[in-house]
């Protein structure tokens, strides 16, 4: 559902496109061989290439190229073999060649689509403009002196991939979900990390608002957006103030707005914007970006399964849920790490207990799924000893969560602490006789109709034997005990 | 197409290049000059004609993603007029 | 010992190899010459320290037996050639101080072959400009005068220090670098040989960029097998600049055999501008019949947008300047005018860091690329190079070369052109045509004007075809034997 403003005037729609920013996953620079990673010692990480010294000229890094197509498969876009890098020129410090170098009017990938999953069930189309690649900017730091701004290039010249979507989106949900949506298959495809807090991947939103049915208003970018939540805050702030200007008979002005996580607004950039004129031009230190179809199809073949056929899989073929199936494929080190479990066993088992248990777990503590002290071969074992009756699913919970405090195995604890489910039927006749014998009156009260006091014998002996009576076996011997 | 004085003033500005006012009016003579005389590529037919795009006859090389430069703060910032642990310095810059 | 200074560089390096003398006795001598001809202004920075060291250590390798191609050979270095820890100026304001970290590919490669540094040559600001009349450092004065005038005149531009100090018998060989006419103009305002090579020959990789799309390296020096010795030191394949093409590098030397019978030499109409000098159209006459009369085949041929190459030229390379030299911004190196925020630090650092020429230029350029200007300006002034470009590739179907004059004038005194910066632009209109193709061309010293100054005639040839344009410009230069040199008034 989209998000509706209920204003004076009537129902506001709010229309959001996206610009992403990702972060190739590289070793290099996009032009330089100066290392990509991220949290060196200031300036550590560049070469005369990136600080632009004179007479510094760029060479294309082919990870880079692979990456963009890669994604552009991914996004189920239009490849082009043919594609040109321009420049972007403007004056800002930590933009040492006083331009960008990036993709304007032919870019490498074209026209794609994806689909997102709403809360209430509903899958939508989000269209992909096109996706280019292109330079990242040094850092400016303006905390560190009371009048200086120090500036840092360690980031200068990192290959971004700058993803733009179509204006698709009726809600914050909605540019929520899309936002994961391309994190989840960036991260499937190994092509960015999309590692928000480190700003591998950042966010610009357009958004306007109209009445429903009118053509699009006029549009707002929002910058400086680290994360969903802030995106979502700003979303709103944003979609609200240009109701307000519009229903007070103002015209929006289209501008760039940059959001103020602290105080929840946005303000105008204006004037940083207001002579802007990038005077785009092709680089001529490069050529064309040209490659042929065989190079678009040998990376093809080196696709991974991304998330929407895993999880259309994971309900066909191992009858999952849609809700847990989703929940499975969203990550995918979680889905990794399920299929891993669920490999030779019951799936649905499994799904369980990675979703109840583990994430339960990992949520408490805090910790990621990385951090997980029950690898999915230990989870597998555990898994095992329900299904063979060795140990019953109580215990079973018990067992994971010593194996989760201790990073021991199902089985070494299960031996260590006696925990072997009971089947001797022996065994559990004599306990089940020791239980009636010390309770005569009830079990005549059961007798008498009381039926409810069954429970009452089988904790009993449950007891007797510490939890460790195969409960089957238990029913299948007290009921007639007690019955005689 | 001809410019005014405004008009330099604003492509000095993108250019971030002081022109001083007394200056702005002589400038714009000069660079009318030139353009009058650029005027003549209009002849030219260049319909269904593409701009040069490389001049060397070739296709673009990529090189391999390895970690091969970089590593040498002190030659990155020994030229600079103001830096500072490694950083360049500049005047605050207030976003 | 006669007059080290007055070699050719393949008789110097007979004799250094003959052990006639050392790489030592042969830099002394060029840093005494070089030293005198002070009021030339051929050079930003001298390096005599440099030269004497790497003279010494060329010394050591011969006595090991390990000689490079241009082995203890002393040269001048156009200032736009970054060298490692040796002050780097683009002979503007704007790069006060700048000491790179890095050597330039072009410099690296001479330095592998054995070459001596003498110092940093002057030149136009940032390579703009056609008589070394725009430098910070002022202006370059060239070696020869009018007959019975003591006026100083100009060496031509870009490359004016470059080619000061190779006329002047300071350098035996110099770099130079050629965007629109850059090398060839001034060897001709100064009787010597300057080869502008192929785009993509020679690597751009540390060289202070004007024009990316038509700056190129290349070598001048007194003769055509000079130039040709030190284009196949100079030159190949640099991985670290994506304009610079893999190929191997020919040798350029074996190429003058002196036989050019049979080749096609085009001659362009569009190039017999309207009132252009009488002594320069039967200059080129001259040189049309000794090609003849060396055998050569003398076919007419039509480049009909000639006539555009200037204007067209006059927006690209300002718009890729304009984008270039951005870069100085007084953040990282050279010259910081403070100002009481960014923008106003960018505007006075560039303001008086920048000349009149360079200002004019970037602002042309600016103005070329600003939105709604691009497709009138930019991209038309691309679409006419296409034009050009298609010209030659038509011509080079009939002929192998094609020859011209290399400038509408002799040498012109200080000054004289400096009203209307048009009438300056007029001196490229020659050789700004194959710049903009990225053709191989070269001036050769062919006569003398009336008033007794050096006049070239220039050779154009294929896209790496400089064998062929070398081997033409060695029967050009054997007919015209041009042997005049200037009088050495410099000396005082």
């Amino acid at each position: 559902m989209g998000m509706i403003i209920q204003g004076a005037t009537g129902d506001w729609e709010v229309v959001i496109g996206l610009e992403i920013h990702a972060q190739v996953t590289s070793k290099s620079k996009l032009f330089s061989g100066a290392s990509a990673e991220y949290g060196a010692e200031p300036n550590s990480q560049v070469s005369f290439v990136d600080a632009a010294m004179p007479g510094m000229l760029p060479v294309i890094n082919e990870m880079a190229v692979e990456q963009a197509v890669r994604t552009g498969l991914g996004l189920n876009a239009k490849i082009n073999k043919f594609s040109v890098f321009d420049r972007k020129n403007y004056f800002f410090p930590d933009l040492p060649q006083g331009y960008q170098i990036s993709q304007y009017l032919q870019p490498i990938v074209g026209e794609g689509k994806i689909l997102i999953d709403l809360k209430d069930g509903e899958t939508r189309e989000i269209g992909i403009t096109r996706l280019h690649l292109e330079q990242d900017a040094g850092k400016s730091l303006h905390d560190q002196h009371p009048s200086q701004t120090f500036i840092d290039l360690n980031r200068c010249g990192v290959p971004l991939m700058e993803i733009v979507s179509e204006p698709d989106m009726r809600s914050p949900e909605e540019a929520a979900v899309y936002v994961k949506k391309i994190r989840s298959i960036v991260r499937y495809l190994g092509t960015c990390d999309g590692n928000m807090e480190e700003g591998s991947m950042r966010a610009d939103v357009n958004v306007s608002v109209r009445k429903p049915g009118d053509e699009f208003g006029t549009r707002c970018e929002l910058k400086n957006i680290n994360s969903v939540r802030f995106m979502q805050q700003a979303i709103i702030y944003e979609a609200n103030r240009q109701v307000d200007i519009l229903e007070a008979g103002g015209t929006v002005d289209q501008e760039t707005r940059l959001y103020d996580p602290v105080k929840g607004e946005t303000r105008s950039m204006r004037s940083k914007e207001e002579a802007q004129d990038y005077r785009y031009f092709p680089d001529p230190d490069l050529l064309p970006l040209e490659f042929d179809g065989a190079f678009i199809e040998r990376i093809r073949e080196t696709l991974p399964e991304l998330p929407d056929p895993k999880k259309a899989r994971f309900i066909k073929d191992l009858g999952l849920s849609p809700y847990d199936a989703g929940v499975l494929v969203a990550e995918k080190e979680v889905a990794d790490y399920f299929e891993a479990v669920a490999e030779g066993r019951d799936a649905k088992l499994a799904a369980n207990w990675v979703i109840g248990e583990l994430f339960g777990h990992l949520n408490r503590t805090s910790k990621s799924l990385g951090e997980s002290p029950v690898a999915a071969p230990a989870l597998g074992e555990l898994l095992d000893l329900i299904s063979d009756g060795t140990i019953s699913n109580r215990i079973a919970k018990e067992v994971f969560e010593e194996m989760f405090d201790t990073g021991k195995m199902a089985g070494a604890i299960v031996e260590e602490k006696g925990l072997k489910q009971v089947s001797d039927t022996g065994a559990i006749e004599a306990a089940i006789d020791a239980v009636i014998a010390a309770n005569p009156d009830k079990a005549a009260e059961y007798k008498s109709g009381k039926d409810k006091l069954f429970g009452f014998f089988m904790g009993q002996v449950m007891k007797a034997t510490q939890g460790k009576a195969n409960p089957g076996v238990v029913t299948e011997i007290l009921k007639p005990k007690l019955d005689a | 197409m001809s410019l005014d004085k405004a008009a330099v003033a604003k492509v000095a500005n993108l250019a971030r290049i002081r022109i001083e006012e007394k200056d702005l009016e002589p400038m714009a003579a000069e660079l009318n000059n030139i353009l009058g005389w650029v005027e003549q590529l209009g002849e030219v037919d260049t319909d269904n004609v593409e701009p040069m795009t490389s001049v060397a006859d070739m296709r673009l090389r990529w090189r391999a993603d390895a970690v091969t430069d970089g590593g040498y703060v002190e030659d990155v910032v020994a030229n600079a007029p103001s830096r500072e642990d490694g950083f360049f310095a500049v005047p605050k810059v207030i976003e | 010992m006669s007059d080290l200074t007055k070699l050719s560089i393949a008789a110097a390096r007979d004799g250094l190899k003959a052990g006639d003398f050392s790489a030592r006795e042969l830099t002394a001598a060029h840093i005494t010459a070089m030293a005198a001809s002070k009021p030339l202004n051929a050079f930003i920075t001298e390096t005599p320290e440099v030269a004497v060291d790497a003279a010494t250590a060329s010394d050591a390798r011969r006595a090991r037996g390990e000689a490079g191609k241009l082995e203890g050979i002393p040269l001048a270095i156009k200032d736009l050639f970054c060298t490692k820890d040796v002050l780097t100026t683009a002979a503007s304001h704007i790069l006060d101080g700048f000491n790179p970290r890095y050597e330039s590919t072009v410099t690296s490669n001479l330095w592998a072959e054995g070459a001596v540094m003498l110092g940093k040559a002057n030149l136009d600001e940032f390579a703009m400009g056609s008589s070394n009349e725009t430098s910070y450092y002022g202006n370059v004065v060239n070696p020869w005068r009018r007959q019975g005038d003591n006026r100083d005149l100009v060496p031509g531009g870009s490359s004016g220090g470059s080619a000061s100090a190779v006329a002047s018998f300071s350098a035996m060989g110099a770099t130079g670098t050629d965007t629109g006419g850059s090398i060839r103009q001034p060897a001709s305002f100064t009787g010597i040989v300057g080869m502008k090579p192929t785009y993509g020959r020679c690597s751009r990789w540390g060289v202070v960029a004007f024009a990316s799309s038509l700056d190129q390296p290349g070598p001048m020096a007194r003769s055509v097998r000079d130039t040709a010795i030190m284009l196949e030191a100079m030159a190949g394949f640099d991985p670290k600049d994506s304009t610079s093409v893999n190929m191997p590098v020919p040798n350029f030397e074996a190429a003058l055999t002196g036989d050019i019978r049979g080749l096609k030499i085009g001659i362009p109409k569009e190039y017999r501008l309207e009132g252009m000098s009488e002594e320069i159209g039967a200059l080129w006459q001259q040189g049309i019949d000794w090609m003849k009369a060396a055998g050569a085949e003398i076919i007419d041929i039509s480049l009909p947008h000639t006539k555009y190459a200037l204007p067209a030229y006059y927006i690209i390379a300002p718009a890729e300047a304009s984008s270039n030299l951005a870069r100085y911004d007084g953040v990282r190196f050279g010259l910081r005018v403070e100002g009481k925020d960014m923008n106003d630090m960018y505007a006075s650092t560039r303001g008086e860091g920048f000349g009149a020429e360079v200002k004019r230029r970037l602002l042309i350029g600016t103005y070329a690329l600003s939105a709604g200007y691009y497709d009138a300006y930019y991209l038309k002034a691309q679409k006419v190079r296409s034009r050009i470009a298609e010209d030659f590739k038509q011509a080079y179907l009939s002929v192998d070369a094609i020859l011209t004059p290399t400038a509408p004038s002799a040498a012109f005194g200080f000054g004289e052109k400096g009203d209307d910066p048009l009438e300056m632009y007029l001196n490229d209109v020659f050789t700004v045509p194959a710049s903009l193709a990225g053709l191989p061309g070269i001036s050769v010293p062919a006569g003398l004007s009336k008033d007794g100054l050096p006049l070239g005639l220039q050779l154009l040839g294929r896209p790496f075809d400089e064998e062929t344009v070398f081997r033409a410009a060695g029967v050009l230069e054997e007919a015209a034997a041009f042997t005049a040199v200037p009088a050495d008034w410099w000396r005082g």
